[in-house]
Parts: structure tokens; sequence; C-alpha cells
């Protein structure tokens, strides 16, 4: 394989054929690197008459796109400068593809004004978007709302069978998980209890420490953000790939309300979904924790069992099925709003999928809070 | 055919995203079994009237009626309409989980009473008018795009309506396809007596089956002639909608159409 020659381009002097002219040669093509148009174009030569620059090919070994691409780029430089580019003693092929490329003149309107508000403007800009974002937030719900009397009148239009998918998937499907996420909470939080417990010769209330928890928090809130990363996270993956399918628009042209369609089932099914799942969180939390605490303790299972059931009140049962109820309608609504405002690309359902998870986690944590806070003023 | 009452009728119609206005001053009446094309270079907002028209965005401005109903009102969402008419999106838009017969039997089981044997049976018979008898039980990502398209218009067609709205229906299609479509647009029509309401730029479809189209100028963001193509083709004065009809070659003198 012969060396190629690398493209070089040198300014020369006017000469008998005319003014000042670049000097154009070797191998003008992408692969092998191409001069800087800035370099070349340095220092232009006193025009002679005219500010034309004629640009030759005086050995070119081949060229490609490069070579248009330097020629476009000198182009702006030298309209720049008032000076004209010559092209006429370059190849045919060259010549036509650079008028093709000058023949639409460049669209003011169409550059992007790169100007960065500063940060008053971005202050209020993104005011104005909380608003608007609030806006089509109670624009939902009210929707959704809606959907749920068309719902209760019998006007619906929602198919049972739809339903019954939904809660089989954010319902049965989720066991597993709950079940492995659950077990490991109820077993570290027996271990840690154990371990501090044991110095006082309490260990035996670590059944008191798992039981409450489980049942007042850790049951419901682990499930929950289980559910929000699994369930949630694909109600706005389903939902968005559907809106930028134009499929919600599908069923808009048939007179069906997405409401109704879409969200209602998916909105019941984990609603209905999360209790059950929460109880059955709370059994096998305590589970986990019978198991390590029996082990690590000299204590019979039947004894932490009996100690369990002795702190283990109604109360603190029903107060983590309630909240599930509402983390349940949370963790729904945050999926299938972002679901249903996805814009129309790929990159909209990820920043929809993404956006309905953060969400979906904050208003749990933050419902949770306002749990506590009431709990405690209601004495509960 | 002028007598008959019009089927559609759009007053004033602006259309705008905020205060952006694509398209202002829309005025047209759509004849019962008339084959009306929208046209007009990329941008220009066909398929923002379309999508106006089906009741997916409410104009900024003016009205739209279906045989004198208003299509947005206060005291009615545009659902009550929406059965009456069908719509071919430009993907098919297909509800992606379910199979073509559930897809068509949706909107059976929605508005009809029939029994699900009676509905396989629709089912069955709008996929054969489409070309894709025995494709019942597979699913959208399965087929091919002209299949979708052709399983979109078998799905726009379920509850035999009395207009049909196709949005770019050739984009996409081969050559062969894409007449092929044509063809049944104007069956269609003969047989049933469906209005149909067409967005394209396609030229060949255009002069394949408008009765009437209308010019949308991106330019001046009015529509500029209306009338039949072969006509406006012969004697339309306007430059943008010669330009746009000739493929913008031989603007100044009458090819045969």
């Amino acid at each position: 394989m012969t060396a190629v020659p690398p493209a070089t381009a040198e300014l020369q002097p006017a000469d008998t054929r005319g003014g000042p002219w670049l000097r154009l040669r070797g191998d003008w093509r992408l692969r092998t690197g191409l001069p800087a148009v800035s370099d070349v174009l340095k220092d232009l030569p006193d025009p002679a008459a005219g500010k034309v620059l004629r640009f030759a090919d005086d050995g070119l070994d081949g060229w490609d796109t490069g070579l248009t691409a330097f020629l476009l780029g000198c182009t702006d430089v030298l309209e720049a400068g008032g000076w004209q580019a010559d092209f006429s003693e370059l190849p045919a092929g060259v010549q036509r593809l650079m008028e093709l490329a000058r023949a639409v003149p460049e669209n003011a309107e169409a550059h992007r004004t790169g100007i960065e508000p500063n940060w008053l403007a971005r202050l209020g800009l993104a005011a104005l978007n909380l608003v608007a974002i609030g806006g089509a937030m109670l624009e939902f719900l009210g929707e959704l709302a809606l959907s749920f009397v068309r719902l209760i009148t019998g006007r619906a239009r929602m198919r049972a069978r739809d339903l019954w998918f939904q809660m089989q998937q954010c319902g049965a499907d989720a066991l597993p998980i709950v079940l492995l996420i659950n077990v490991l909470v109820g077993m570290i939080l027996a271990f840690v209890g154990v371990v501090q417990l044991q110095q006082f010769g309490a260990a035996i209330f670590v059944a008191n420490l798992v039981a409450l928890a489980m049942l007042r928090e850790m049951g419901v809130l682990m499930t929950g953000i289980i559910i929000s990363g699994r369930t949630g996270a694909s109600f706005a993956a389903q939902l968005g790939a559907m809106q930028a399918n134009e499929e919600v628009d599908a069923f808009r042209s048939f007179g069906i309300p997405p409401m109704d369609f879409l969200v209602l089932p998916r909105v019941l099914a984990l609603v209905f979904m999360m209790p059950l799942l929460t109880i059955f969180a709370d059994a096998i939390g305590i589970l986990g924790g019978m198991l390590v605490g029996a082990a690590m303790m000299d204590l019979s299972m039947r004894a932490y069992w009996n100690q369990t059931l002795m702190s283990a009140t109604m109360g603190h049962f029903m107060l983590g099925v309630g909240k599930s109820f509402v983390f349940g309608g949370l963790i729904a609504l945050c999926g299938c709003y972002q679901g249903i405002r996805c814009g129309r690309n790929a990159q909209a359902v990820g920043q929809a999928t993404t956006r309905a998870v953060v969400a979906a986690i904050t208003s749990l944590i933050v419902a949770d809070a306002v749990f506590a806070v009431l709990c405690n003023e209601l004495g509960i | 055919m002028s007598d008959q009452p019009s089927r559609i009728d759009l007053r004033g119609v602006e259309l705008a995203y905020g205060s952006y206005v694509v398209m202002r001053d829309i005025n047209a009446s759509i004849r019962r079994g008339e084959v009306f094309v929208i046209m007009g270079g990329s941008g220009c907002g066909k398929s923002t009237l379309l999508r106006a028209m089906i009741g997916l965005m409410p104009p900024a401005q003016g009205e739209i009626r279906y045989d004198g109903e208003l299509l947005f009102s206060a005291d009615r969402t545009p659902d009550d309409l929406a059965r009456r008419f069908g719509v071919l999106f430009q993907g098919g838009a297909l509800w992606s989980s379910m199979t073509l017969a559930e897809n068509i039997a949706l909107p059976l089981e929605q508005y009809t009473r029939l029994k699900p044997a009676e509905i396989r049976q629709v089912v069955r018979h709008k996929l054969a008018l489409v070309g894709l008898k025995g494709f019942e039980d597979y699913r959208p990502a399965e087929i091919s795009g002209g299949m979708k398209k052709r399983a979109g218009l078998a799905r726009a067609m379920a509850l035999d309506p009395e207009i049909l709205f196709f949005d770019e229906p050739s984009a996409g299609l081969d050559p062969l396809s894409s007449r092929r479509l044509d063809e049944l647009i104007l069956q269609l029509r003969d047989v049933l007596g469906t209005t149909v309401v067409v967005v394209t730029h396609e030229l060949e479809s255009i002069f394949a089956i408008a009765d009437t189209a209308l010019f949308l100028n991106a330019q001046t963001r009015t529509p500029t002639a209306l009338g039949n193509p072969h006509e406006l083709l012969k004697h339309s004065t306007e430059p943008a909608v010669r330009a746009f009809l000739t493929r913008g070659e031989s603007s100044h003198e009458t090819p045969a159409p």
C-alpha cells in the first residue's frame, strides 16, 4: 500500500491566470484528516483586483465530503471578509455540489438563539411552569373524578377483564419480590433489635419491635416503594408508549375516554391490591423477624409468637392497611398522570417513567410523614 | 350535487399551539359522499386541522359543525359525535396489547349489542375487506407497516361510520399498496356513501381520489385554494397552488392532467 499524500492547501499570490489562489493538493478525504480553515486563510494576500480567491486543483488525489465541507467553511470566512470564492478551476463534481449547497440561502429564522435567560427570568419561568403543571394535575384529577362518577353510575367505558388483568399484574405477579424484600426487612429489624436489646436482657421485646415496625411502617412503606418502581413505572411506560404511538388518540376518536378505559382500571387495581400486598408483607416481615429472633435468642418460636400477639393490636394493623389504600392510589396516579401526559418520542417515555417513580416515592414518604403526625395527634 | 346538505362545515377555523397560529380563516363545506382532500407542504397544519376535525384539539377560533351540530360545545364533549366517524391514523395506531381481531372488536363491543360470535363474524368480514383475512390473531408488532395501516382502516370501518378520516394514508406504503388504498377509498364512497376526508401531499392520490381539495399555504398561514384539483391545476392563478400541483415544474404552462 502506497502512502497517500496528505491534504494540503497553500495560498498563492496572483499570477498570470488571475488573482490570488489556493492550491489544493493531496488526498482530501474525511478519513485522512483535513487542514483547518482558519489556518489556511490566516493571511490572505493583498487583492490585486477585486477580492476574489480562486480555488484550484493542483494535484488532487481524491476527494469526498471532506473537500466540500472545507470549501463551505472557506466560503463562510471569505464572505465575512467581503471576499468571493471562485471554484471554476475545481473538478466539475465539486463545483456542482458547491452550487447545490449554496442554492438555498441560510434561513435566518432557523437559528436558535442561544441567549441564556438570567436567574430572575429562569426563576419566573420555573414558577410559571409550576403553575402550568399544577393546572394540568388538577385537570387530570378532575377528569379522573368524572370518570369515577361514570363508574358509579354504570356509564364508564371500562372493561371488567382489563381490571382483572391489571389486578393480576400489579397484585399476584408482585408477590415474589414483595416476599423477598419484606422477609429481609423483617430479619434486619430483628437482627438490629436483638443486638441492642440483649444488652439490657430484654431480647424478647424484639418481637414487639418487629411487629410494630412491620405493621405500622415498614410493611406498607417497603411494599409501596417496590410497587412504585415496579408497577408505577410500568403504568407510565405503557401509557407513555401508547401516547407516543397515537393509541390514546385512537381511543378518543372512538369516543372511548382514555380515563375510563386506561386509567380507571389501573388506579382501581392498585387501590385494591396494595392492601392485600401490605397484609402479605406484614405477615412475611414478622415471619422473617421470628426466624432471626428465634435463631439468635434461646427462645422458642411459640414464645416469640405469643409476644408478637401481645404487642400487635388491631389499631397498628389497621393503620398500615389504611395507609396502603392511600399509597396505592398515589402510585397509580403518579404513573398514569406521567404516562398520559407523555410526549411523542422515545426520550419522553423514558422521562415519564423516571418522573413517575420519583414522584411516587416522594409522595409516599410525604404521605407517610403526614400519617405519622396525624397518628401522634390522634394518639393512634 | 350542490343542493345536498353539507355534512361538515368549517367556519373561520383558526388553529394554534399556544400563541403560535398555524393556520387561520379556514372555511369549507364538505358534502355527503364527497372525497375531500386537505393538501399542502410539510408543516402547513394539515394534520393539526385533522386533529381538530376529529375532536382531539379544539380550534382556537371558529366552529366545526357536523350536520349542523357543533363539535365543540360547552354542554357536550366531542365523544358523543365521535362514534359517527372512523379515523385512520398515520401509523395505524393499533392498540398494541390486543390482537387485530380484538382491535376491531373493541368498538363493536362498546357500541353494539352483538353477541361474541356475531362480532367475530363482523371482524372477519372487515379484515377480508382490507385483504387481511386470516390475520385475526396476529398482534400489531407481528405485521408489516402496510398491513398495520390496512388493519387500522378495518378498525376505522368497524362501526360503518358516516365519515372516514385518513391521515397521510399513503405515507410509508409502496406504490401498489398506496394505489389499492386509493381504490378502496373510492369504493367505500361509492358503495356505502361514506364521506371521506383525507390529509395528504401525495399528488397522485390527490388527482386520483379528490372531489374537492383544500390547499393550506404554509407561507401565508391561510388556505389559498379550494376546488377540484384538476380544475385548480387548469385555472388557479395562485403560484403556490400551481407549484404544489406541478411539483414546482412548468409553472407557466398547463400540463395535461
